[in-house]
């Protein structure tokens, strides 16, 4: 099935270079972090994680989020995502590969990961998300192309392949619940120091995850035809409606332990996200607002169906959601967590502009990855008649 | 048939490489494998079966300059690097032991009213070499462990530079090599180990100066305000002054258990 990749369009390969050569871009910037160390980023002792673990943590949750169409399909008989089921788990192996990557970005010693494998250590919860993330891309590897290459020859998937599947529906919660547990076992970090963040990270999964793929599905349908089906976009649209409100749900409830109980140490890191630090706003507290509004704003759209089912309004709502959970998970979560300092002091964190171009290079290998299998899979479906 | 001889041959001519290959390359890997570990501890080593710290707040308050000295001692000898920017310390700075105010060194002590003069001390921060280590639990390589006397310790040629370590340590103690540190030592101490950049480093209790029978080095600068001993000695030098005096430890509720006391 591979050769379907020789067999392009003029504007796909043009698409292609343009994605190789962002990469090519955070290869050579990669390449002086490699030999400069983590001063190229914006990084500092109290600020010590920073935009690639938070890109990382946004989407490990993306790749969870394919069991949404995964889940009803096979556990509920929901045939009518059937045909675009296959989006999804390759959208996911696209982001598992980012997820790693961005690790590696993050490394001080890059070219020591496979200690971690030399010296399995089962008390680090970043052993297990090593562990659990390595076996979600060989799942859905294995899930993609077991179930493509039968639609190719028209028959049903082997047998052997159920429960597999039914393996990766669990795996999927797993790698997102694993990843919580990297911020919300740390004494001293209050902000993630949370029984809920698990529940948080998965409900704000399922609603930017399937928010990101019906993105690219709509665009899918102005490029190629490709249509997922009236029913299978209404009924992903509801999906992304209560995991959204469950989400906004989930963050208020933080909010009143914090506020409520009157503790300092669980209010300070909210403080500092919207209100900034001794007296000053933060960069970061424009960001927080803007998420709140967009949050509101798309949830109120999205949970009305004269909104939700305006194919017009539907891509707007759709890209205001994604930027509202991006910048809760993909900013504010990582900075938060670091601010306030251990010593109850406020050290100012921004990405700088090799982090930036680094993050963009990886998303660039994640885009890319997804366009080769999605042309896989459009070009099979074409065969086969299930386009 | 053919087709079964070609794979025959494929599959045998790689076997004989394989074999060849590690046969010569046999003696060069044993020669290159480290050798059987053998070690021996000094006579005059320094043993404890808990390591633990008191420092004496009042001493340093009322001889400000052995702040100075306490923390030169350690940063010269353990070759810490002295990373500036615009001549203050830089973000990225790397430090062992250091000063704060009361504030910063004691945030659960949030007395509205505190005695002036406390609040006006300085005081000496460094890795707390816990029971019950957050880093130790953490590190995914177990680049950082626990001795057996309870110092907290590092493999710097473990350590994969996660910075995991920094983000469960509750204590700021926990300092990563931005850039590579030995461009930022004055004058390289040749008896004690550089570091190099994308690695995390800290206080070590002076655990190499105790296998030769020495007490740390920020004990041997403090002119008596720092204790050092074994706790679970009630004989001992610091037991004695835990008894004696009113201690405090940093964030104590976080479970961790610190093994450096505080007298205020």
């Amino acid at each position: 099935m591979i050769e379907k990749v020789l067999k392009g369009s003029p504007p796909f390969y043009i698409w292609l270079l343009s994605l190789g050569a962002l990469v090519g871009l955070g290869a050579t910037v990669y390449l002086f972090q490699l030999f400069l160390g983590l001063q190229v980023t914006g990084l500092s002792r109290d600020v010590s994680w920073g935009f690639y673990i938070a890109q990382f943590t946004y989407m490990v949750g993306v790749a969870a989020s394919a069991v949404m169409l995964v889940l009803p399909t096979y556990f509920h008989h929901y045939k009518k995502f059937k045909k675009m089921i296959i989006l999804g788990e390759f959208m996911a192996i696209g982001a598992v590969i980012v997820c790693m990557l961005f690790i590696v970005a993050d490394m001080g010693q890059p070219q020591r990961v496979m200690n971690v494998i030399l010296h399995p250590t089962p008390n680090s919860v970043m052993f297990w998300d090593m562990m659990v993330l390595s076996g979600y891309l060989v799942l859905n590897l294995l899930i993609g192309w077991v179930t493509l290459e039968a639609e190719r020859h028209q028959v049903d998937p082997p047998k052997w392949i159920k429960p597999v599947i039914y393996l990766s529906i669990f795996w999927a919660f797993s790698i997102h619940t694993v990843t919580a547990f990297l911020y919300a076992g740390l004494p001293g970090r209050h902000y993630w120091l949370t029984a809920i963040l698990a529940a948080r990270f998965l409900a704000s999964a399922f609603c930017s995850g399937p928010a990101i793929l019906l993105l690219l599905c709509l665009l899918l349908r102005r490029l190629t035809g490709f249509d997922a089906g009236k029913e299978a976009i209404q009924t992903l649209t509801k999906i992304i409606a209560y995991a959204m409100g469950i989400n906004i749900f989930f963050y208020l409830l933080e909010v009143f332990t914090a506020f409520y109980s009157g503790i300092p140490g669980h209010q300070h890191p909210f403080g500092a996200l919207f209100g900034g630090g001794h007296g000053h706003p933060l960069w970061v507290t424009t960001w927080m607002w803007a998420a709140v509004v967009m949050a509101i704003v798309s949830f109120l759209l999205i949970a009305f169906p004269s909104t939700r089912d305006n194919n017009s309004i539907l891509p707007f709502t759709l890209i205001m959601l994604v930027i509202a959970s991006w910048i809760d998970k993909g900013l504010g979560m990582l900075i938060a967590g670091f601010t306030p300092n251990p010593f109850e002091g406020i050290t100012v964190y921004a990405p700088s502009f090799a982090e930036l171009t680094i993050s963009l290079g990886i998303y660039a290998v994640g885009a890319l990855v997804v366009s080769l299998l999605w042309k896989i899979a459009l070009d099979v479906k074409k065969e086969a008649g299930t386009f | 048939m053919k087709k079964d001889r070609r794979q025959f041959l494929k599959v045998a001519s790689l076997s004989f490489l394989g074999v060849a290959g590690s046969a010569a390359l046999g003696p060069v890997c044993q020669a290159a494998a480290p050798g059987e570990g053998s070690f021996t501890t000094a006579k005059n080593a320094l043993h404890a079966k808990k390591w633990g710290m008191v420092i004496d707040t009042r001493k340093f308050a009322e001889n400000p300059e052995l702040y100075n000295a306490v923390t030169t001692a350690c940063h010269s000898y353990h070759n810490v690097p002295t990373i500036v920017e615009n001549g203050m310390p830089s973000k990225r700075e790397v430090k062992w032991i250091w000063t704060d105010g009361y504030h910063q060194t004691f945030t659960d002590q949030v007395d509205n009213y505190p005695s002036h003069e406390i609040e006006q001390r300085r005081y000496l921060m460094l890795c707390n070499h816990c029971e019950n280590p957050a880093c130790v639990r953490v590190c995914p390589t177990k680049a950082t462990f626990r001795r057996k006397d309870g110092i907290v310790v590092m493999d710097y040629h473990r350590c994969i530079g996660c910075r995991y370590c920094m983000a469960g340590c509750p204590f700021g103690a926990r300092s990563f090599n931005f850039m590579d540190p030995r461009d930022h030592i004055a004058q390289v101490n040749p008896t004690f180990p550089t570091r190099m950049r994308g690695v995390v480093e800290k206080c070590t209790f002076c655990s190499e100066l105790l296998a030769v029978g020495k007490m740390p080095l920020c004990v041997e600068a403090s002119d008596g305000a720092i204790a050092f001993g074994d706790l679970t000695d009630p004989e001992s030098s610091v037991r004695k002054l835990l008894a004696e005096n009113f201690t405090l430890r940093r964030k104590p509720t976080l479970g961790t258990e610190p093994s450096v006391y505080y007298i205020l």
